[in-house]
């Protein structure tokens, strides 16, 4: 499990989901792809719901491979998550790609969100 | 601390980034980088990323914001050496780098920074052609 209180943890992330993903035998393609994922959700983790931690997880399923990370957060919460997953929509200065443009680079996504508890955001790549 | 070195070079400013850039470094880099351009009066900026192993929507971010800054610094710029796998992600991102202008490599860059200026304002800056 992987803390994630500052800009450089988020450097940590994306680097440790990196060796992660190759231990998986992903292609360099899905490597980037989980990885960018990973740091739009760090730095929400760090930015918005003020620090959290990152636990990842090799799967295996037959002779299928996967690549899971929970990104969890005490944070604020988010009210309306439909909302905050389309495209542009932005609380902070970002371009608003943030959760959208992670769903759209995973194969799984699930969001769980309660105002004023905090922010659970799980992604699953396959090889 | 890290700093990512700003080079100038016939009249351009080279920037090649080469560490995994945390998001102060990334903001550090907008301001120095257009303190460079107001001080030389560079007319280009030629920003490598060819050792970056993602683009995320932050990093794009600022990329744009270099971009836009530079331009109304009336300097051009130029990102090289964009890896195929970082294309392919930013695209599905959503990102798609607006104003920025791309080159596959350092020498492909210079050559467009160096063009006529009449050509690469025809072609990449609409906006200078509304009338008044």
């Amino acid at each position: 499990m992987l803390t994630l209180r500052s800009a450089s943890d988020v450097v940590v992330v994306r680097q440790t989901v990196r060796t992660w993903a190759i231990e998986a035998g992903f292609t360099l393609v899905d490597q980037t792809k989980m990885v960018t994922a990973a740091s739009e959700l760090a730095r929400n983790t760090v930015d918005y719901g003020g620090g959290g931690t990152a636990r990842l997880e090799l799967l295996v399923d037959g002779a299928r491979r996967g690549l899971r990370v929970a990104f969890e957060d005490h944070g604020p919460g988010i009210a309306d998550v439909a909302k905050a997953l389309s495209d542009h929509y932005t609380t902070g200065n970002g371009l608003g790609l943030g959760l959208g443009g992670a769903k759209r680079l995973v194969n799984e996504f699930d969001i769980s969100s309660r105002v004023g508890e905090g922010t659970r955001v799980v992604i699953t790549r396959w090889k | 601390m890290d700093r990512i070195p700003i080079l100038k070079l016939r009249g351009l400013l080279l920037v090649t980034i080469q560490v995994d850039m945390h998001d102060r470094l990334a903001m550090q880099l907008q301001d120095e980088l257009t303190a460079r351009i107001s001080e030389t009066g560079a007319r280009g900026v030629l920003i490598d990323i060819s050792s970056l192993d993602i683009v995320d929507s932050f990093i794009g971010r600022m990329i744009a914001n270099i971009a836009a800054m530079a331009r109304v610094l009336d300097a051009q710029t130029v990102v090289v050496g964009m890896q195929p796998a970082v294309a392919i992600t930013l695209v599905e991102l959503g990102l798609t780098l607006p104003g920025v202008r791309t080159a596959l490599n350092v020498d492909k860059g210079m050559a467009l920074l160096e063009a006529p200026a009449h050509g690469i304002a025809d072609q990449y800056a609409p906006d200078a052609h509304t009338s008044d």
